[in-house]
């Protein structure tokens, strides 16, 4: 039990550790912020390669490269109205990050930057900074009234602005929870249930074919948390439009 | 003769293309099976008592007023967070729209 390698070690993925050694530790650049370096090449090059060729009939990879961009478009004009298209380099550089993030970790030996709530946090408060700052410049002073709904008897605004302030910022815990702390548990229930099949595996004659039970929840789990990678990136930036036309049309 | 029906079928594509027509589920497009919901309600419900007990934790702090603006803003983010899951089925009706 107390040998090395035979616990059970699910959090130790989530440490950072400084990239290229001394490098790395003298300018404190983890391997964390080398893979938000990876995600931000990899979206780069995955643009400008789909939109090099423009093909009239597109190849695969111009193809993907349009589905993803009709996807966030379509999102934008569906949730915020037709002035959303200003805002959609926002929401897509977002989703965007955040999706090859979740892919990211879930190759073998990467790292997952999205499972770190100072991150996603950070993603959040971009967000809800950048929906504030809009909906004060659209709307000005008025942008208060969002705090105070039309006809509620004034004598409950000591009540109702407390409210909604706090309801307002919840959205940036909300935000950043909901990715973090999905990304946390897959990988997770990855580590444990692949650490399950090495600790059976090693228990003398039966332990293989017992260990076949563990693997294939883990193989089950691995095609789910493709799903939830995209699903988390998709639902983090609906989100993102849906504040966004709150901002816009400020109700 | 009259083309009252086609006006209001056209005011509803207007009020579509503007982003303010919401569907009959509240907000669209989100996930909307049971685990969806009830994992959206919880941390809709965790995030506003966090950012209550936050304020609160922080103005006691400040003011050295400990616990009691603390339990307000206890009381004031459970209060935030029933009315988050209440607008996560209720989106705000628009009263004001032009």
């Amino acid at each position: 039990m107390a040998k090395e390698g035979k616990t059970i070690d699910a959090l130790s993925q989530f440490e950072l550790t400084p990239f290229l050694g001394f490098f790395g530790q003298s300018i404190g650049f983890s391997q964390s912020n080398a893979f938000m370096l990876l995600a931000l090449g990899l979206t780069t090059g995955f643009i400008l390669m789909a939109a090099a060729r423009g093909a009239m009939v597109p190849g695969r990879l111009q193809s993907l490269g349009e589905a993803s961009y009709e996807f966030i478009h379509g999102m934008v004009t569906e949730q915020i109205g037709d002035e959303g298209k200003k805002y959609f380099p926002f929401v897509f550089a977002i989703f965007m990050f955040v999706l090859f993030g979740n892919l990211l970790g879930l190759l073998p030996y990467a790292f997952t930057f999205t499972s770190h709530i100072a991150v996603t946090l950070t993603l959040a408060v971009i967000v809800f900074v950048t929906v504030t700052v809009i909906a004060l410049m659209r709307h000005g002073m008025h942008f208060f009234s969002y705090f105070f709904p039309e006809g509620a008897p004034v004598w409950l605004a000591p009540i109702i602005i407390p409210v909604e302030v706090i309801s307002y910022f919840s959205r940036v815990v909300s935000l950043s929870v909901r990715l973090f702390a999905n990304m946390v548990a897959g990988h997770v229930m990855l580590k444990v249930f692949a650490t399950f099949v090495v600790l059976l595996g090693s228990l003398g004659a039966v332990g293989p074919f017992v260990a076949v039970l563990p693997l294939s929840v883990n193989i089950a789990l691995v095609g789910f948390e493709f799903l939830v990678a995209f699903l988390q990136a998709y639902v983090f930036a609906i989100l993102t439009s849906i504040y966004l036309h709150d901002a816009v049309h400020l109700h | 003769m009259t083309n009252q029906p086609d006006l209001h079928e056209r005011l509803r594509q207007a009020r579509a293309r503007e982003g303010l027509e919401i569907g009959p589920n509240g907000q669209k497009g989100l996930p909307t099976g049971p685990w969806g919901i009830g994992l959206r309600a919880g941390v809709e419900v965790v995030s506003a008592l966090v950012v209550g007990i936050g304020i609160g934790w922080a103005l006691d702090r400040w003011l050295g007023t400990w616990p009691w603006l603390f339990l307000v803003f206890f009381v004031m983010g459970s209060v935030a967070g029933v009315l988050n899951v209440y607008r996560l089925f209720n989106p705000r009706r628009r009263s004001r729209v032009t």
